[in-house]
């Protein structure tokens, strides 16, 4: 991959908490329009790659360079991080609970964010289509007005999704996307996956085997912080090490 | 678009209905231009609680809906009414000292005026000299001016600080009251140029305004203070219920999240706090003209901590919550610590109200924290929704 296909590289990062070493000298690249599935066992730092990635922790050394001027996601502020176009689901669905589906579509729409231009903020018609198309996309349209809160699990895993979308991001990051859904959901989730990583990078972490394979993608096995392996689903599956790392303890 | 906004908001006509009857039936009833049934004090009263519930509005914004519970709201309070006070007097001052001066034999000169000022009103702290601070005193508009600048540049300076360093929740609470602590107790010396603990008497009296009684300037008042109060609910209300109180609302709840959606939080609880301390800035500057007297005292921090009570006895987060609860306690309160509810006898023990209503006040805090987090207002909430069943 040449510097202009890639969106994001991570160059040797480490994190350490409290000495144990999370993050072990991680190096990591993603194309504009890749989809990528991140597996692991439980712990392999696969959720903190993505809170360093999205500046909720910061990296003890390494670099993260982003976009085409290879700017420094390091240097970054969270809100700085997520306006220059990287969004994420988080493993736990967390949506504003006691705001409307509505309301929070409407927050994450891809507008300019600063307290002025909201507050004269008006929603318009090209506003209002594209959140019933959102919306239907992720299965609520006949729950707009309710409150996220009264959402059932797998219901805020999509409103967190249709928020995802809503913020139209150059990179999505989905944290096990696919917990607390029916198979036909999971599906579901899989074709809006794919369509999305036509036009944009999207990295997804995932511990479901047949949801990985139906991404049909390029996979990257992480395990103790750092990269053991990469290639095709089969590829990778086929891998000494990284059997040992699955089946082995 | 109005009318949608009207028509989704319905709280708005029903409160501003509500206030416009008060006060009209209070003026119709008052002694400076109607029969006389309602004393003047007590339309003082009336008119200082509808600041007290102004005060209480802003405090919602900041607390209710975005989720920053201050403790030193009425450091902004207190500054209005200074700002404003120091207009009041020195224009005051200046009448008295002009017109006693025109009866000596030679024409004053300015600068003899201004010593004359200067003594009649730092006379009290030893000192004769006009500080620096009070350049501006002669002019009523500057003096407005400063009502909401030094207020809104202290908010802005204090918060600026502390939400960059992401200061939150309990550790947020005690720097505001360490906020207004500090402010008071600077007040409190004598050479802070604000005549120490004696602050700023005499606003009642309007310069240039003589021979108009007290009973017409306190209806006066009640109307600005009402009128304020309307504007502010419709402004908040306006404020909240869009977009932007969509952000505010999420920040309350999730700040984090919202940074990971690209907001930049900071920026947002600058604004609503800002914001917030200049609508009470607003209040305090039409209180204490009522009330005749600001010291430093007012901003201890004591003061602060009633307002948060009144707004969570009110229902936080829900602007008539606040105005419900600063209006019943506060009027509640003047009633039992002015000694006009009787005296309960139990036979070993005599309880005197004006002791025991803190005691009271304080269980009452605690059962409304404990079996009705939503307060008064909540109350009003499930009326509304057992009429609409
Ligand atoms: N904030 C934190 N403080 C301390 N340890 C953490 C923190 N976040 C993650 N860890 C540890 O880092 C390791 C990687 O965690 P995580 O990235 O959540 O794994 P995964 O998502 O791959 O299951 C785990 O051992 C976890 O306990
Ligand atoms: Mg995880």
């Amino acid at each position: 991959m040449t510097r202009a296909e890639t969106l994001l590289e991570l160059d040797r990062i480490s994190v350490a908490f409290d000495g144990f070493k999370a993050i072990n000298e991680l190096s990591f690249a993603i194309g504009s329009a890749e989809l990528r599935a991140i597996i692991g066992p439980n712990g392999a730092g696969k959720t903190t790659m993505m809170d360093i990635i999205t500046g909720k922790t910061r990296a003890d050394s390494g670099q993260i360079k982003y976009g085409a001027h290879a700017v420094d996601l390091g240097q970054m502020s969270e809100s700085a991080i997520a306006q220059a176009g990287i969004g994420r689901k988080f493993q736990r669905p967390t949506v504003f609970e006691n705001q409307t589906v509505f309301e929070n579509l409407v927050l994450a729409l891809a507008h300019d964010r600063s307290p002025f231009s909201v507050l004269k903020y008006r929603m318009g018609r090209a506003d209002r289509v594209r959140i019933d198309v959102l919306a239907e996309e992720v299965g609520l349209s006949d729950h707009l007005t309710r409150i996220a809160g009264e959402l059932s699990h797998g219901q805020k895993q999509w409103l967190e999704i249709g928020m995802l979308l809503a913020q139209e991001p150059r990179l999505l990051l989905v944290d096990e996307p696919a917990a607390g859904m029916t198979p036909e959901e999971r599906e579901h989730t899989t074709d809006i996956l794919v369509r999305a990583a036509e036009t944009r990078a999207v990295m997804v972490v995932e511990h479901d085997m047949e949801f990985v394979r139906r991404l049909n993608c390029r996979v990257t096995v992480l395990h103790e912080g750092s990269v053991l392996a990469e290639g095709s689903i089969d590829h990778v599956m086929q891998d000494r090490q990284v059997i040992e790392v699955y089946l082995g303890r | 678009m109005e009318r949608t906004f009207l028509v989704r908001n319905p709280s708005i006509l029903i409160f501003i209905g509500v206030l416009a009857v008060v006060t009209l039936g209070a003026t119709l009833l008052s002694e400076g231009l109607g029969v006389g049934l309602l004393s003047t004090s007590f339309i003082k009263t009336l008119g200082k609680t509808l600041c007290l519930c102004l005060a209480a509005l802003a405090l919602d914004l900041v607390w209710g809906y975005c989720g920053i519970l201050s403790l030193g709201h009425f450091a902004f309070f207190g500054l209005g009414g200074y700002m404003i006070g120091m207009w009041l007097m020195y224009a005051r001052t200046e009448e008295i000292v002009s017109a006693s001066l025109a009866n000596a034999p030679l024409p004053a000169t300015p600068l003899e005026i201004r010593e004359a000022i200067g003594t009649q009103i730092f006379g009290v702290v030893g000192g004769s000299d006009i500080p620096m601070m009070w350049s501006f005193a002669d002019s009523l508009v500057l003096q407005l001016l400063l009502v909401l600048l030094i207020p809104g540049l202290l908010a802005f300076v204090f918060g600026w600080l502390a939400f960059r360093s992401r200061v939150t929740g309990v550790y947020l609470s005690i720097l505001t009251q360490a906020m207004t602590l500090a402010l008071s107790l600077y007040l409190f010396q004598n050479d802070s140029g604000l005549r120490g603990n004696n602050g700023l008497s005499g606003l009642q009296n309007l310069p240039g305004a003589d021979d108009i009684p007290q009973a017409l300037i306190s209806v006066w008042f009640l109307w600005a203070s009402a009128v304020s109060l309307a504007m502010v609910y419709i402004i908040s209300t306006w404020l909240m219920s869009g977009k932007f109180g969509s952000a505010i609302r999420a920040i309350r709840d999730d700040e984090n999240r919202l940074r990971y959606l690209g907001y930049s939080v900071e920026g947002y609880k600058l604004v609503v706090f800002v914001f917030s301390a200049v609508i009470t800035a607003i209040a305090g500057a039409l209180y204490y003209p009522q009330a005749g007297i600001v010291n430093p005292a007012e901003m201890a921090p004591i003061a602060s901590i009633y307002l948060v009570v009144w707004v969570a006895i009110g229902g936080r987060g829900r602007l008539y919550g606040a105005v419900i609860g600063a209006a019943f306690v506060s009027l509640v309160s003047s009633w039992f610590t002015g000694g006009q509810v009787p005296d309960l006898n139990l036979g070993f023990y005599t309880v005197k109200w004006v002791d025991w209503w803190l005691v009271l006040l304080g269980f009452g805090f605690v059962l409304v924290t404990l079996y009705a987090p939503k307060g008064l207002g909540g109350l009003v909430d499930m009326l509304v929704r057992r009429k609409e069943a």
